[in-house]
């Protein structure tokens, strides 16, 4: 097998399939988390998705997600289960909250409804006026640089992994793999997981893979003693998340880190990979952060990083084979969730390779969906 | 004799000052952030790190990195390598985040 990208999606990847004994090589055309896991938060998020394919994926990945934290140790990932809160600014925005929780909850997640006078309990700094909440105790954080690194140390642990970095796959066709560094390596299939830049390794193939950039920008405070205890985000944010929209959308999603740092996302633009730094979006993420916690406003902002989110127009990963090409198999386009849905991907990619029952129904993940629109 | 970078570009500097660093004394010349004079005055550590009681001083010397925070009267956070420091300073060895009023 070759998984294509170093990333949290081809580390759990190369564990998933190197743990069924097959054996794996896994390429990077630079290190190892150098794209978009290397620029994330590390949200491994149920509260943002509505009832779906996507929430399915999700509540089975936060449950492997924790299993990975016993097997190798919650300092291992940085995991946090510290759950999340979402707040509403006002009664319309309450309400809408609320339905969308309730519709939630008959898909597995659990959803605790917070009036406005027991927010400061779960979240002492928290702006005062707030109309309500809902806290959702699955939702949880890993550092994603180090969680994908735990999970190739892992996979190479077993003997069947190699990791091949600074390794640019220049030709794919069935059972090649056409490196610049390492020749011409044979398998018997592929996998995609090859993050932003997965419709370059599609194209490779002949494929098509409508995959797009959807840059993020994340602000970095100085270390502070713990003053947000949840991931806290203002309700607004799961529209943004649902965009379509080429333009910009932000509304700040503000968590503590174990090392003091408080991290500020999340803003949305489609402006390919253009890497230049906007200061009017951070302007906007930091005020916007204020709103939620007022103590934030005395804070300075150390440094801002920012990603490249693997964006599909239906806001779908692209996970199972490609429909004409049976050997190739994509597991890409998570947009802003790659780190919480990595184990359920590997999951599903694992099951589909060995030709088992996966546990969920992959087809609204197929990589098919966008040949016919393209045709 | 020692040449110094004042020798180098010729500086004619005003008349030295002294300001405090953790209650001794320190000279310094007028224009030196504090970084400059607490170096020149042989101090290369004027802060202990959160997480290990370990000393820091200036890394990038340039405001970037936040390595040499200062407590300067009375005010923790401050960046030695950018703040000018002034006849009767009080420079202090930082530990902790500086945040006490978020506890």
């Amino acid at each position: 097998m070759v998984v294509i990208g170093a990333g949290m999606i081809g580390a759990a990847c190369a564990d998933a399939l190197a743990r069924r004994g097959m054996r794996v090589a896994v390429l990077d055309r630079g290190p190892v988390v150098g794209g978009t896991t290397g620029a994330g938060e590390g949200n491994l998020l149920v509260s943002d998705k509505g009832p779906g394919p996507e929430l399915e994926l999700a509540v089975e990945s936060l449950r492997l997600w924790r299993e990975l934290a016993e097997d190798l140790g919650p300092r291992a990932l940085e995991y946090e289960p510290k759950g999340g809160l979402v707040v509403a600014r006002d009664r319309q925005a309450f309400t809408e909250l609320q339905a969308s929780a309730r519709l939630q909850c008959l898909s597995g997640v659990t959803t605790v409804e917070v009036p406005a006078d027991a927010l400061g309990e779960l979240e002492p700094h928290l702006a005062p006026g707030l109309a309500g909440g809902v806290h959702y105790p699955q939702d949880a954080q890993v550092q994603p640089a180090l969680a994908a690194a735990a999970l190739l140390r892992r996979a190479r642990d077993t003997g069947r992994v190699h990791l091949l970095a600074a390794t640019t796959v220049t030709g794919l066709s069935e059972g090649r793999v056409e490196t610049d560094a390492h020749g011409t390596l044979l398998c018997a299939s592929v996998v995609n997981a090859a993050g932003t830049w997965s419709g370059e390794i599609a194209a490779l193939a002949g494929a098509t893979l409508p995959v797009l950039p959807r840059r993020g920008f994340v602000l970095v405070t100085e270390p502070l003693p713990p003053l947000v205890r949840h991931k806290v985000y203002a309700a607004d944010y799961v529209a943004d998340v649902a965009s379509g929209s080429a333009d910009l959308q932000s509304s700040a999603v503000v968590e503590g880190t174990a090392a003091g740092p408080v991290l500020i996302g999340a803003s949305r633009e489609r402006v390919g990979f253009d890497r230049g730094l906007s200061v009017p979006v951070l302007a906007r993420l930091a005020a916007q952060a204020a709103e939620l916690f007022p103590a934030l406003r005395e804070v300075r902002v150390l440094r801002a990083y920012r990603g490249f989110r693997p964006y599909l127009p239906d806001h779908l990963p692209a996970i199972g084979p490609d429909p004409e090409r049976p050997w190739l198999f994509q597991a890409c386009g998570h947009e802003g969730a790659g780190i919480g849905l990595a184990p359920a991907t590997a999951r599903l990619v694992a099951q589909l390779l060995d030709g088992e029952q996966p546990f969920m129904d992959p087809a609204p993940f197929g990589p098919g969906r966008f040949g016919k629109e393209q045709a | 004799m020692r040449r110094g970078p004042l020798d180098l570009v010729r500086a004619r500097p005003e008349t030295p000052f002294e300001f405090s660093f953790d209650g001794e004394p320190v000279t310094a010349l007028p224009g030196q952030t504090v970084a400059a004079a607490l170096w020149q005055a042989g101090h290369l550590a004027w802060r202990r790190t959160r997480l290990g009681d370990r000393p820091r001083g200036a890394f990038c010397g340039m405001g970037a990195c936040y390595d040499c925070l200062v407590e300067l009267d009375g005010t923790p956070n401050v960046r030695a390598c950018l703040a000018p420091v002034r006849p009767g300073a009080l420079v202090r060895t930082q530990r902790g985040d500086g945040h006490g009023e978020l506890r």
